[in-house]
């Protein structure tokens, strides 16, 4: 299947370089990474541990600012050389949505509440905002948990309550950090063709950071990551 | 969506644990300053009852109740004919401590001025007032007394014939009332032997003076009761109370009798005054200290919970700024909490003071306008004991949801 909207850019990011300490101390987390990834486009990030697949993502996720290099996402630059040029909350809640390898849902609040928080806290009516919520989770297939506290969901269904959260807002870029590691090789396999469903029915640009090998042909694109250096895969764009 | 709702109701145990906790603390808060009202009430409810014009006591004392006052029962009709007087009654009033059913007794003794006081002005709420002139008392159900109890006192037995409620002294002793007469021959009690060694001084103090050297009869009667030597002179009571006649002055009746130079005169405003400036005054401040002191420490125990509640909910807060709640939003959910707590807290401790306050010895007066107060006060310190969990949580990073 081929992205719906393949001229569309969800996210360019160029010469991004995150230093951790300075001095002896100095650890170069990425190096000078630049990456594009299409709406509609799914792509995989894989990588050993420590080789910044995370501390990537987080810096396109607008969770840490990178010391210099540039980022926009949905046509904005958010990101210019040194300085954030957004108002980062608020632009995380519009455009970027996220999955981690735990769900980490509120723990106080059902799965169907956990999806619609995102939508009040963007503004949608309480009444929409709970119409969608059952339309996500009825096609994340985890409707009929709508009402359940996240304790009482399998791990699997915490994943897709999460995934359901994260495309709330209809988020240009969606980014998931190693969303299956906590699940069996089947649930794994499920969540990851949920991520290029969710890529292409909803155009939204997705990168997953995986280990998971096994489920690399449900991805467009394969970058890799080693010693902060990003770099295109050996078995290059699947798709 | 209303999050500290939800969040309370996902941990109510713990709420309504903490909840109970914050209520009992207030309790406290409530409770010093009911006793410190029951405290003023209890001063002033005697003058209040009597509700006499004028007291007449001791001159340059500050008698009865803040201090001894003893003036003689005469003065009864001295008053009774000064201008603009309606009627003026003989009061007496003492504290006594018996043993009863082998347990300490404790009693306020009034004395009425019997016939012409027959005290309508005490709330009887079991058996009946006085109806002779000795021998019978009302007591206040504080005592434990029941009517038809027999209580030895003065070489004669009283009998309780009725019941009052809620008449205490300002020492928060439970009051009995009999007759004048009564009263005083209870004060002035004393043992046989005592009695026979006074006679006996006077006999001897006569022999010594010229007066008895000369005219020895006299000395048989020294040797008599006291009151039949018309020397010795009238029995003493603590105060005359004065009713003034409608149309006229209290305070320029007062300044008659004040003009006298063996007494003094208080309005019952003035009477009022001296109870709530001497003792209760410094109670008061010892209380108001204390009430101080339970409010920063429910303050300091509030915050604390607050925190401890926030700390438990970092990576939930961390998740929310991830997907961009605004702080407000973490802000109103720790702070709906505490205003929860502080509501809560204070209508349980209201709940639990109504039930356990009128167990306590001495009376807890709760004023809707001391409630009233209160309750601001609790508003502000749930204020400002949310801001330290309100501060660590908008400290928070959202990168800790990865940690």
């Amino acid at each position: 299947m081929k992205p719906k909207s393949d001229n569309k850019m969800a996210l360019q990011a160029e010469g991004l370089t995150k230093i951790y300490g300075s001095g002896n101390t100095e650890v170069v987390a990425v190096r000078n990474a630049a990456m594009q990834v299409h709406r509609g486009e799914i792509v995989a990030l894989l990588g050993p541990s420590g080789a910044g697949k995370s501390t990537l993502l987080t810096l396109l996720g607008l969770i840490q600012t990178p010391n210099v290099g540039t980022i926009r996402i949905a046509d904005k630059t958010v990101f210019d050389h040194h300085a954030l040029t957004v108002n980062v909350r608020s632009f995380r809640r519009r455009y970027l949505g996220f999955v981690f390898q735990k769900a980490n849902l509120i723990p106080f609040l059902t799965a169907a509440e956990n999806v619609q928080l995102a939508m009040e806290i963007n503004h949608t009516p309480p009444r929409q905002a709970r119409q969608r919520t059952l339309e996500l989770l009825e096609y994340l297939d985890v409707a009929d948990r709508a009402d359940y506290l996240p304790a009482k969901l399998s791990g699997g269904q915490q994943q897709r309550v999460a995934v359901a959260r994260a495309l709330a807002n209809s988020p240009t870029l969606l980014l998931a950090d190693e969303p299956t590691a906590a699940l069996d090789s089947v649930r794994g396999r499920q969540v990851m063709e949920l991520f290029r469903r969710v890529a292409h029915e909803h155009d939204s640009g997705v990168i997953v950071v995986t280990h998971d090998h096994r489920s690399l042909d449900v991805f467009d694109r394969i970058l890799e990551m080693e010693d902060g250096v990003l770099k295109e895969h050996p078995t290059g764009t699947k798709k | 969506m209303n999050l500290a709702i939800k969040d309370i109701r996902h941990n109510f145990g713990r709420f309504v644990l903490t909840s109970l906790g914050i209520g009992m603390l207030l309790m406290l808060v409530m409770g010093m300053g009911g006793i410190y009202r029951g405290l003023v009430q209890d001063a002033t409810l005697i003058v209040d009852r009597i509700d006499a014009d004028l007291w007449v006591v001791q001159k340059n004392t500050r008698g009865p109740f803040a201090e001894i006052s003893r003036i003689p029962r005469t003065l009864e009709d001295r008053i009774a004919a000064v201008p603009g007087v309606q009627s003026s009654y003989a009061f007496i009033s003492h504290t006594v401590q018996r043993s009863f059913n082998n347990k300490p007794l404790r009693l306020t003794i009034q004395g009425l001025s019997w016939p012409a006081d027959r005290g309508h002005w005490f709330p009887i709420i079991a058996g009946r007032g006085l109806e002779q002139a000795h021998y019978e008392m009302v007591a206040d159900k504080s005592s434990g007394l029941q009517p038809g109890d027999r209580i030895p006192l003065a070489k004669e037995i009283f009998t309780v014939v009725g019941l009052t409620e809620g008449m205490t002294s300002a020492a928060g002793d439970s009051m009995a009332f009999m007759t004048l007469l009564d009263a005083q021959a209870v004060q002035f009690d004393l043992p046989p032997e005592a009695i026979r060694i006074e006679r006996t001084a006077r006999v001897n103090r006569l022999s010594d003076h010229e007066l008895g050297r000369t005219q020895p009869q006299m000395q048989d009667h020294a040797a008599g009761p006291g009151a039949q030597i018309p020397a010795l002179g009238t029995s003493m009571v603590s105060a005359v109370l004065v009713q003034v006649l409608p149309g006229f002055s209290a305070d320029a009746v007062a300044k008659q009798i004040e003009a006298w130079p063996d007494v003094s005169v208080y309005t019952q405003n003035g009477q009022k005054e001296l109870l709530l400036r001497g003792s209760v005054d410094r109670a008061r401040r010892q209380l108001g200290l204390f009430r101080v002191l339970l409010i920063i420490v429910s303050g300091i125990i509030m915050a604390l919970i607050l925190y401890t509640l926030t700390l438990d909910k970092l990576h939930d807060i961390a998740m929310l700024k991830l997907i961009g709640a605004a702080n407000t939003v973490i802000f109103r959910l720790i702070m709906e909490q505490a205003m929860l707590l502080g509501v809560i807290g204070f209508g349980l401790a209201h709940i639990l003071g109504q039930w356990a306050f009128p167990h306590f010895p001495r009376r807890v007066l709760l004023l809707q306008e001391d409630l009233i107060v209160l309750a601001g006060i609790v508003v502000v310190i749930s204020v400002l004991s949310s801001l330290l969990g309100i501060h660590r949580a908008l400290r928070t990073e959202p990168n800790e949801v990865l940690s």
